[in-house]
């Protein structure tokens, strides 16, 4: 094992409402090494962006994180006071949105938010940071860079646009970026573009990545490893390789045979029936419980425990069973 | 740009056209204006003279010509009631007029704005609860009763600031102005507070709520995420957003303010051309209200030609749109 950048442990969010208090996100360990790009899959509200916001520290109140640890080499830092952690966000952790068309504001050029943010965590002149904005917005593939820059986001189209923004997000030189679906909202012509800009220049600039997405091919494409998450819980966590071609848990069997292959021709996909527990009504034992074929009495009891299996991390009561037995 | 301005220019001119015609029918058909100039024993002939000399007797087209160029030329014709020129009247109080709207329009835009930022970040607030308080006063009650009110307790029991009147004023080049003289500031205070508080109320909460959308939106939450301070957060991303609608409330207000000083002039018996156009409705001295309808109009049309550059200024993508 070389240096551990990110480590969360035993990460709780809560959201305080009327009905009562919800569990976005329950339980949810795993680490980051450096230069390591992770996975995060799961349905909608399986609680990725949860996950990500908390650990740049960007909970919507009421939301907050009821209990866990994250650590960001060596550094706690889910309880730091907010100045201490507004300088960490973007010095380093940088984050990228969804929708690139909307994540820059509109009224300031390109050049202003780029400087802006630069000149926030590095003591330079304007004139290094201006240098240092056209040189980013060059990497990151933007065409006649020092032309461009006075340009506001409007005039660029939403792939440029994509790539201003993890300029934006990389500027200050961050130790680990948290993109959040950053190819969602783009034209499937770009996406697999605005993945390798974003692999490029992690990899180049020594960032570590957490990548949440539900796309699995993007994940099979840049990930090292991938977690998978339900309803707020880890459900597998391993390396891409082995949790795509063996998946253990049922969900991620599942999540896996839904995707179609050009080999599969005329095969209909699998779906898992049913669909993820609201957060209001999860079941007591396994929130996948309900829809899993080879459920047991024990799944709609008890929540399973997280196990090791071969290089994976899985938490499902199958396997406990079948630990045990073993 | 200069292309834009020429073509809202243009625009305005029709306005402002229209707008004359208006004013011109009214002084025209609103009974015979040579019968309001003179007196019952005025023999025909001297009627018919007077007729001929006021060019009445020209076709209609050629008479709405003369109107409008005299009025642009700011000859509004002359008042029935006083028998001097309107233009000179006119002239002699707009300063007062003037002077109360924009002081009321800056105390609006300089107590709504950071109250209305202010409401917006710290919601739970104590502070938070009085602005809201009192911005429910400021758009509930009407302008005399906060007006009164406020002589009530300013003037009649404190004794700090004047009930009525501008004060001493200065005369700098024609233009009369009581900024210049402690007694005229003091006079302002009552009357620009009382033509402000709706407005400041209505800036308050337009702010708030453009503020409370706009930091839910997803550029201020990358803003934060690239660890802006939250002052430039604030001010510099969320609070530029929000001056599109305030720059359009507040040019739309000022004309408003100035068109509508009529009450608070009143109330505080204030030497503006509000309280003239009353006395002139009560005369029925139709070149008085003719001109302050165009000069009204005139204002407006100009505000709005402001508030489109500010456009322009604030929002790079009005620029392109237009180009």
């Amino acid at each position: 094992m070389s240096d551990t950048l990110l480590s969360v442990k035993n990460l709780v969010v809560e959201f305080p409402t009327r009905r009562g208090i919800l569990t976005a996100v329950d339980n949810v360990s795993f680490d980051l090494e450096r230069g390591e790009v992770l996975g995060l899959v799961g349905e909608s509200g399986a609680g990725k962006s949860i996950t990500g916001s908390a650990v740049i520290g960007l909970i919507e109140p009421p939301g907050r994180i009821a209990a866990g640890t994250v650590h960001l080499a060596g550094q706690r830092i889910d309880n730091l006071p907010s100045e201490k952690m507004r300088r960490i966000r973007g010095d380093k952790i940088g984050m990228v949105f969804q929708d690139p068309l909307s994540s820059l504001n509109p009224l300031y050029s390109v050049a202003e938010q780029l400087v802006e943010t630069i000149l926030t965590h590095k003591g330079i002149s304007k004139k290094q940071a201006r240098d240092r904005a056209i040189e980013l917005l060059d990497e990151v593939g933007i065409p006649a860079a020092d032309l461009r820059i006075d340009d506001y986001p409007h005039q660029f189209s939403g792939g440029m646009r994509q790539r201003v923004v993890i300029a934006l997000a990389l500027c200050a030189d961050p130790e680990l970026i948290i993109a959040d679906e950053p190819t969602t909202a783009l034209d499937v012509s770009v996406q697999s573009q605005i993945v390798s800009v974003l692999k490029k220049m992690c990899s180049e600039h020594g960032a570590s990545v957490i990548l949440i997405t539900h796309d699995i091919g993007v994940i099979a494409e840049v990930a090292d490893r991938v977690a998978v998450l339900y309803s707020g819980r880890m459900a597998e966590i391993g390396p891409v390789r082995d949790v795509i071609k063996h998946p253990q848990h049922p969900y991620t069997k599942g999540l896996m045979g839904s995707i179609p292959t050009i080999t599969q021709e005329g095969d209909r996909l699998t779906q898992i029936p049913g669909s993820m527990p609201r957060l209001t009504d999860r079941p007591p034992g396994c929130a996948f419980a309900p829809r899993c074929e080879m459920a047991m009495s024990a799944c709609h009891h008890s929540h399973p425990s997280e196990e090791n299996v071969g290089t994976a991390r899985v938490a499902c009561h199958l396997i406990t069973k079948m630990g045990a037995v073993a | 740009m200069l292309a834009f301005i020429i073509k809202r220019f243009v625009q305005s001119l029709v306005v402002m056209l229209v707008v004359g015609l208006i004013a011109f029918v009214m002084f025209r058909f609103v009974g015979d204006p040579v019968d309001q100039m003179v007196g019952l024993e005025t023999s025909i002939e001297d009627r018919e003279r007077l007729r001929e000399a006021l060019g009445l007797n020209a076709p209609l087209p050629m008479q709405y010509w003369n109107f409008i160029s005299s009025a642009a030329q700011g000859d509004f014709g002359t008042s029935y009631q006083f028998k001097r020129p309107v233009a000179v009247m006119l002239g002699d109080r707009l300063s007062a007029t003037l002077e109360l709207a924009l002081v009321s329009a800056i105390f609006a835009l300089c107590a709504g704005i950071p109250m209305g930022v202010f409401t917006a970040l710290y919601k739970d607030s104590v502070l938070t609860k009085l602005f809201q308080a009192v911005s429910l006063v400021g758009i509930s009650l009407p302008t005399f009763l906060i007006g009164i009110l406020l002589i009530y307790v300013f003037s009649v029991q404190l004794q700090w600031l004047p009930s009525f009147g501008r004060g001493e004023v200065v005369d700098i080049a024609g233009w009369s102005t009581g900024l210049l003289t402690s007694s005229g500031l003091k006079a302002l205070i009552l009357p620009a507070i009382t033509l402000g508080l709706f407005q400041m109320t209505l800036i308050m909460r337009l702010v708030r709520s453009e503020m409370m959308e706009i930091l839910r939106s997803d550029f201020i939450k990358f803003a934060r995420a690239r660890g802006l301070t939250p002052r430039a957060v604030h001010f510099g991303h969320a609070l530029k957003n929000t001056m599109i609608p305030v720059i359009t409330i507040t040019g739309l207000q000022l004309g408003s303010i100035i068109a509508f000083a009529i009450i608070t002039e009143t109330v505080f018996q204030w030497p503006g051309i509000g309280l003239m156009f009353l006395q002139a409705v009560q005369d029925v001295d139709v070149p008085i209200m003719a001109a302050y309808l165009l000069m009204i109009a005139f204002l407006f049309v100009f505000i709005n030609l402001i508030v489109d550059i500010l456009y322009v200024v604030v929002d790079p993508r009005i620029h392109i749109e237009k180009a």
